[in-house]
């Protein structure tokens, strides 16, 4: 068993894989978003996952809701009315349509396709009891369904709220960046089917390359909000293998801002634990000892 | 839905909600921003993805898994308390914490069993031995306590083998405050920050419960003079517990810690309070005298240790639920 926190370069090797393919990620770059939904739809399709509910929810056009067992892919929609800077040349300029009262100037529509971040450290895997959480090769985290008893603990354990239990099949479901796919060298459904090359996949030192040069590009053309999400080796999880470019805070998109993996703090659980039993074994001695019948 | 309508003045009666500019939070505002509110509101206030939920709750049901929670800390705790009183010459306060210790942890299992999604693969728990996975580690924890609990239980009550049952007791005994302050262990390793964020503090609220039934068991079952040590444990876990607790609250902060002051778990926390500290103090000053004051004071100590598990619980669900919980425990608001 390998680190269970901090920078880690080789999750693959890490976990007892030799002779690996470089670690896979997902680079989503939120900025050219449109928002079609296409890598929902073709990670269903691919993947063959049940329906998931048939609602309106007012959320803009996000009736999805959020990831879950039956959605991998999950687009976001956030319409915002914030004091935005248009640049000189884009002064005027009817914005989707509902522009009506000027209300171009400070409108903003911010879309972005959510996944499972195959974290270096991923707590979803790290609590699985069973072991049918693993991670692969390509150093992505799948679950192995033929194993998994349906305990749980991986749902409340995910920082980011991604993994969840399927109801009538019991089991937890998540996405698997495509691993029967990649195996073959296809991309995963939703980096094919993204019309936008917003969702990009590749090895993740490339990708995490492309995105600092497109935030850089981003600063440069007057987007000062522009930030990477889940790109930096030293957060609290080591890193996201699926790490996205932002146009906002991450609460604003429905991610945590400084997500942890919780078993950083293991071994001071234990060691609580461990004094917790002492000093009840203590008491109870104690007890025992000053009611003892002579 | 749809009561919106596109004018070319733009949108009428949209829905309230709209616009993920996200105002304050709490569960009761949400989805409730008034209508064409213009709210260019520092971050003064936590914005979110329409109030919904950073992470997942669990989805563990709470009469399964809080239900563990308090019998595995009375089962653990009750086998402690049965070699206690059989060294010390407490032959029925024995057999009760023996009795008790087997019959909680049989219906802990159950119940675990049950929780699962796929219950008739329950054995896949014992496929590996997985140090990061506290269910894992809880898994083998409860092999080596069930089945030794099992055996003091059946020597005691049937006579035979009493060295074997005397190992068992022992062996029980040792393994018993593992079984108690695991649980808490298991509930802290999650991103749930009412739990992860007390993860220090919770095991010894856990174990002071635990102690706490324990010695409600053994004051409700066992007759008056083989409980003085008993009474003198009800006040030692009911003062653990209690001090343990509010420790923990200090430790989240204000914010974090709402769920256990607020809502269900509050109820439930301030339930467990008020029965602990009432059976502690009937134990100590009056099931010496009155056989009903020692089974009084033993059912709200059970009572007490139950509500404190399923406060818990119910406020790792609240906090849970609540994205305002988990943004507040990763980003602590600037002074
Ligand atoms: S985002 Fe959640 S489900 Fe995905 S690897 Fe990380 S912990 Fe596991």
């Amino acid at each position: 068993m390998g680190r269970i926190s901090g920078p880690l370069h080789d999750v693959a090797g890490d976990a007892g894989h030799h002779d690996h393919p470089p670690r896979m990620g997902f680079f989503t770059d939120t900025s050219v978003c449109i928002g079609c939904k296409a890598c929902e739809v073709a990670c269903k399709e691919w993947n063959a996952i049940p329906e998931d509910g048939l609602t309106f929810t007012g959320m803009s056009y996000d009736n999805t809701q959020g990831l879950s067992a039956d959605t991998w892919r999950h687009v976001a929609f956030i319409e915002q009315r914030r004091p935005v800077e248009p640049p000189e040349d884009y002064a005027g300029v009817d914005v989707l349509g509902m522009a009506a009262d000027g209300a171009a100037a400070d409108f903003r529509w911010l879309m972005a396709s959510d996944v499972c971040k195959h974290c270096t450290h991923a707590a979803c895997l790290d609590v699985c009891p069973t072991g049918a959480l693993f991670r692969t090769e390509f150093g992505t985290v799948v679950v192995q369904e033929d194993v998994c008893n349906g305990c749980g603990y991986c749902v409340p354990a995910c920082p980011y709220g991604v993994i969840d239990q399927r109801k009538d099949d019991g089991r937890a479901w998540k996405c698997t960046m495509c691993y029967d796919r990649i195996g073959d060298g296809l991309e995963p459904a939703c980096a094919k089917a993204c019309p936008t090359e917003s969702i990009q996949f590749g090895p993740l030192d490339e990708l995490r390359e492309r995105a600092a040069a497109r935030v850089e590009r981003l600063h440069a053309d007057g987007v000062p909000e522009a930030r990477l999400y889940g790109a930096d080796p030293d957060d609290g999880v080591g890193g996201d293998g699926a790490f996205f470019l932002l146009l906002d805070e991450p609460e604003v998109y429905g991610l945590p801002p400084a997500p942890v993996v919780t078993t950083r703090d293991l071994p001071s659980m234990w060691r609580h634990a461990g004094a917790a039993a002492l000093t009840l074994i203590g008491g109870v001695t104690a007890a025992y000892l000053a009611g003892r019948k002579r | 839905m749809s009561e919106a309508e596109a004018t070319r003045d733009g949108l009428r009666n949209q829905r309230p909600g709209r616009e993920a500019r996200g105002a304050a939070g709490g569960p009761k505002r949400r989805g409730r921003r008034r209508r064409g509110e213009e709210t260019v509101v520092p971050d003064a206030e936590f914005r979110s993805y329409y109030g919904r939920p950073i992470i997942k709750p669990p989805t563990w049901k709470a009469a399964d898994i809080a239900g563990y929670l308090f019998l595995g800390g009375l089962a653990g705790s009750s086998s402690l308390l049965a070699l206690g009183a059989e060294l010390t010459g407490r032959p029925r306060a024995a057999r009760a914490g023996k009795i008790g210790g087997l019959g909680a942890i049989g219906l802990s299992t159950v119940l675990l069993i049950h929780d699962l999604g796929r219950p008739a693969r329950f054995a896949n728990m014992l496929r590996v031995a997985k140090p990061t996975s506290p269910m894992s580690m809880g898994s083998w924890i409860l092999m080596a306590y069930g089945p030794a609990a099992g055996v003091a239980a059946a020597t005691d009550v049937t006579g035979l083998f009493p060295r074997i049952g005397r190992a068992a007791t022992g062996w029980a005994a040792l393994a018993g405050p593992a079984v108690v302050s695991y649980t808490a262990v298991l509930i802290s390793d999650t991103a749930i920050p009412a739990w992860h964020g007390a993860h220090r503090e919770l095991p010894f609220v856990f174990a002071g419960s635990g102690a706490a039934a324990a010695s409600g068991l053994v004051l409700l079952a066992a007759p008056r003079s083989e409980t003085a040590p008993a009474r003198t444990v009800a006040v030692f876990g009911a003062a653990l517990d209690l001090a343990a607790s509010r420790l923990l609250e200090r430790r989240l902060g204000p914010v974090v810690a709402e769920p256990y002051r607020t809502g269900r778990g509050g109820r439930l926390m301030h339930a467990a309070t008020a029965l602990t500290a009432a059976g502690a103090l009937g134990a100590a000053l009056l099931a010496g005298r009155s056989r009903p004051a020692a089974a009084l004071a033993g059912a709200a100590l059970l009572a007490g240790s139950a509500c404190t598990r399923f406060g818990v619980f119910a406020a790792g669900v609240q906090s849970a639920t609540d994205p305002k919980y988990t943004i507040a425990a990763q980003r602590p608001a600037p002074e």
